[in-house]
């Protein structure tokens, strides 16, 4: 390109102009080595806002500590230390519990308040099985956990833990509240260690 | 207050035909010959001066040489109360006669006294275990039960 000189029309000067491209190109070059900022950066402070990241153990045992509703499985005297507990001064409903299921379907956690007879036994082994997994047992009181006074009776069954599982076990004949409270404060303990990937 | 009668006042005021149906009258109970229970029972059911129409409860004892089956009795009408007892010394096999005819709340009674003693009960119409199931070796209120 020629420019006349002497016109005062010195615009175009190849030098100044490949001069400035040039560092224009390397501005770019180095600006594209520097990290991509992110699109979404703008989300951290909702996400931070709403959102706990936590383990899926950690959320369901916490769900499920607190509903263990408890199934009717009464047989015998600890019912009315159950029946205290469940009402208004011990109150279990802190414990998310206050519905007490007479349909096991419906229920997580079997109380065992009372001395079980072997004819009453084959019952109480159909209402566990009739509920709905994960479950648990409490084994309320001595006639609960071993039979109790009546342990060499030939009707009474030695502990519910022959019949099935039990996951604590609550001395007294019968427990106070305040013991039973504690057990079902233990069983929220065992609750919370569960995994959900594998069994028990 | 029930009125708790005199087991000699009454056995004095049971009829002739009844002569030789009672064994022993005390101060608190009467004891019949089993087979003539359920002609006492009747009588004092039915007669107007008794009308015990009402059968408080049945319980059984085993006294080792013979059962003792004792009715408490109750008559809502005149207020009082007796005790009447029977009782039966065949072992093996003991047979009472069911008084379920007369008072319908010794059905079940009845039946825990087959269940617990083995002693059966003639006429009863649905003789069978109530406390135990089906399959319980022995008879565990008597007092030679061993359990193991």
């Amino acid at each position: 390109m020629e420019v006349a000189k002497g016109e005062g029309l010195d615009v175009f000067s190849f030098v100044e102009l490949d001069k400035s491209e040039g560092e224009a190109v390397e501005e770019l070059k180095a600006r594209s080595k520097e990290p991509i900022p992110d699109p979404d950066r703008w989300l951290d402070r909702e996400i931070r806002r709403h959102v706990l990241l936590s383990r899926l153990d950690d959320i369901l045992n916490w769900a499920q500590n607190f509903s263990t509703w408890p199934v009717v499985c009464f047989p015998a005297c600890c019912a009315f230390e159950l029946i205290a507990t469940a009402a208004s001064r011990f109150d279990i409903s802190r414990f998310g519990m206050e519905i007490i299921r007479a349909s096991p379907r419906q229920a997580d956690l079997m109380i065992t308040a009372g001395t079980l007879t072997w004819k009453l036994a084959p019952w109480v082994r159909r209402i566990y099985d009739q509920m709905a997994e994960p479950k648990w047992v409490i084994a309320m009181g001595a006639c609960g956990i071993s039979g109790g006074t009546f342990a060499s009776s030939y009707n009474v069954v030695p502990g519910y833990n022959r019949i099935i599982p039990v996951d604590v076990y609550i001395p007294g004949c019968p427990p106070r509240p305040e013991a039973l409270l504690y057990g079902i404060e233990m069983l929220h303990k065992k609750i919370a260690k569960r995994s959900v990937f594998q069994e028990g | 207050m029930t009125t708790t009668l005199s087991g000699r006042e009454v056995s004095s005021k049971l009829g002739k035909e009844f002569l030789g149906s009672v064994v022993e009258s005390t101060e608190n109970s009467i004891l019949v010959k089993s087979e003539s229970l359920l002609p006492v029972a009747s009588f004092l059911k039915t007669a107007p001066e008794f009308a015990f129409d009402y059968l408080t409860f049945v319980t059984a004892v085993d006294y080792n040489d013979y059962f003792e089956v004792v009715y408490h009795l109750t008559s809502l009408e005149h207020n009082c109360s007796l005790v009447l007892k029977t009782r039966c010394y065949e072992r093996e096999n003991p047979v009472l006669p069911s008084v379920v005819g007369l008072w319908r709340g010794a059905d079940f009674q009845e039946r825990e006294v087959y269940d617990l003693f083995g002693i059966k009960f003639e006429g009863h119409p649905n003789l069978k275990r109530i406390v135990l199931w089906e399959g319980f070796k022995g008879y565990p209120l008597r007092k030679d039960y061993i359990q193991w």
